[in-house]
């Protein structure tokens, strides 16, 4: 397999991350990009939790959490539905591929969908490639610029 | 009875029961206006409305005690951030008096400068400004100067749908009417781009940003004030470095905490003293709220802002397409 790459799992802790857990004890068989980070709801994720992943140097997130009529909470996860697609059709704009992010649900008995939404998602973000970093790219032009003024020195 | 003498005398009508107005007032020359604060009626001469009254003033009713009876003076942009303020439950509308006005667009004064320049004019020097059917007047030392309509005015006015204030207890003036449809036409140039040129676009503005938060500060809808996790270390979402990503990371703060509230009155951009199109973040995300929810932030007091409630079953999200 090619070089991982930096995913980030935003887990809902009453089914998703229980789903991924069940996907772990039946040993199903899964690509390790993946870091987890476990959230008490998905309500609880504020979209700027994916936006400083995405634009501190993470190649992927996903968020995961309780199927709609099933949150621990009875709404958390409707409330974050919106919130995400309004987040994802953001990420365009500001130059994000808006493949690096998506949201699903998956509850604590579905680890064989587990299964399919890590790998799945892990390839859709291997297909993009790294991330390319707002911030990383200015330095490297500067050096650029500042490069190319020494070359036109030397040529003077 | 002109749209000023009726506005000074409803204010003049109504001032004993409140505590403050809040108006335009000439500024410290003659291209500016100034926000002025009337307590009094012998205070009303101070007041001004002409196309140069560009502040957004909702923006101070947030920041009065609990309690305060205020009235604002509204232009029909400004009217919408009150009624979006009201949504939120931010003010009350007891203790808000509006004075709604007409309005046919206001000036842009960055527009102006540049327009003055490339004739050779400093915008500084100018004596006196008036607003008549010919444009924008200016009076210099030994000059004058017409600039036409279309070159000063503000590019958020030619696509107003709302001249009129939405809401008001008073109202000066004939209304408008006049509904032009905004269907976001402006975004296209950006919506061509692709992603690499959009970052690359963004990398070019923000370089400028100097994070002074004027934008933050102009906004009316913006009221965590002295909370504002942009600039708390605790949390520490941006840092005190000056990078890049933290300047971008404060924009997408001010944009994505605005989501499906913006009403696009165009203050941050107004206010910015380096010239960010920060209006172009809160423009493309408003045309995916009108898309997904169908929804225009500030035009019905009675509606529920999109992302503070939900639907069981979504119309518009496919939520398992992938």
């Amino acid at each position: 397999m090619e070089k991982e790459l930096r995913i980030v799992g935003f887990l809902c802790n009453w089914c998703s991350y229980g789903g991924a857990d069940t996907a772990g004890v039946g040993r199903f068989i899964q690509p390790t990009d993946l870091r987890i980070i476990r959230m008490p709801c998905s309500g609880r994720l504020d979209p700027l939790f994916v936006l400083k992943t995405l634009t501190g140097g993470a190649d992927g997130v996903l968020v995961s959490g309780c199927h709609p009529r099933d949150c621990h909470y009875a709404e958390g996860n409707y409330y974050a539905r919106r919130r995400l697609e309004v987040l994802k059709r953001f990420l365009p704009v500001i130059g994000i591929d808006p493949g690096r992010f998506e949201y699903t649900w998956v509850s604590a008995s579905e680890g064989q969908r587990w299964q399919h939404v890590v790998t799945e998602f892990t390839a859709q973000v291997h297909a993009l490639g790294p991330i390319q970093r707002i911030g990383k790219q200015a330095q490297a032009r500067a050096c650029s610029f500042a490069t190319s003024g020494l070359f036109a020195r030397v040529e003077d | 009875m002109s749209v000023m003498d009726e506005l000074k005398a409803q204010i003049a009508r109504r001032l004993p029961d409140l505590d403050l107005v809040i108006g335009w007032g000439r500024g410290y020359d003659a291209l500016h206006r100034t926000p002025v604060f009337l307590k009094d009626a012998k205070e009303l001469d101070q007041l001004v409305f002409d196309p140069l009254c560009v502040h957004n003033l909702a923006t101070y009713l947030t920041r009065f005690g609990k309690g305060k009876r205020v009235g604002v003076v509204v232009k029909g942009c400004d009217s919408r951030s009150v009624v979006q303020l009201l949504q939120e439950k931010l003010i009350s509308r007891e203790h808000v008096t509006i004075f709604g006005l007409p309005c046919e667009g206001v000036a842009d004064l960055g527009r102006v400068n540049r327009a003055l320049a490339s004739r050779g004019l400093v915008m500084g020097k100018a004596r006196e400004a008036a607003f008549t059917a010919q444009g924008l007047e200016l009076a210099f030392k030994g000059r004058s100067e017409t600039l036409p309509l279309a070159e000063v005015m503000a590019a958020k006015c030619g696509r107003c749908a709302y001249h009129d204030a939405v809401l008001f207890d008073e109202f000066a003036g004939q209304p408008v009417g006049r509904k032009d449809p905004d269907n976001h036409d402006d975004l296209a140039a950006f919506e061509a781009l692709t992603l690499e040129e959009r970052m690359e676009f963004w990398r070019e503005q923000m370089e400028r940003c100097t994070r002074c938060y004027a934008c933050r500060n102009a906004c009316p809808l913006c009221v965590c004030r002295d909370q504002c996790i942009g600039q708390s270390r605790e949390p520490g979402w941006v840092s005190q470095r000056s990078g890049l990503e933290e300047k971008f990371f404060f924009q997408m703060i001010h944009a994505t905490h605005l989501a499906g509230r913006c009403t696009e009155c165009g203050e941050c951009e107004r206010a910015c003293p380096v010239d960010i199109p920060l209006m172009l973040l809160k423009r493309k995300l408003g045309k995916e709220i009108v898309e997904l929810f169908n929804y225009r932030a500030g035009t019905d007091v009675e509606s529920r802002p999109p992302l503070l409630a939900f639907k069981v079953e979504e119309d518009t999200i496919n939520e398992r397409g992938w």
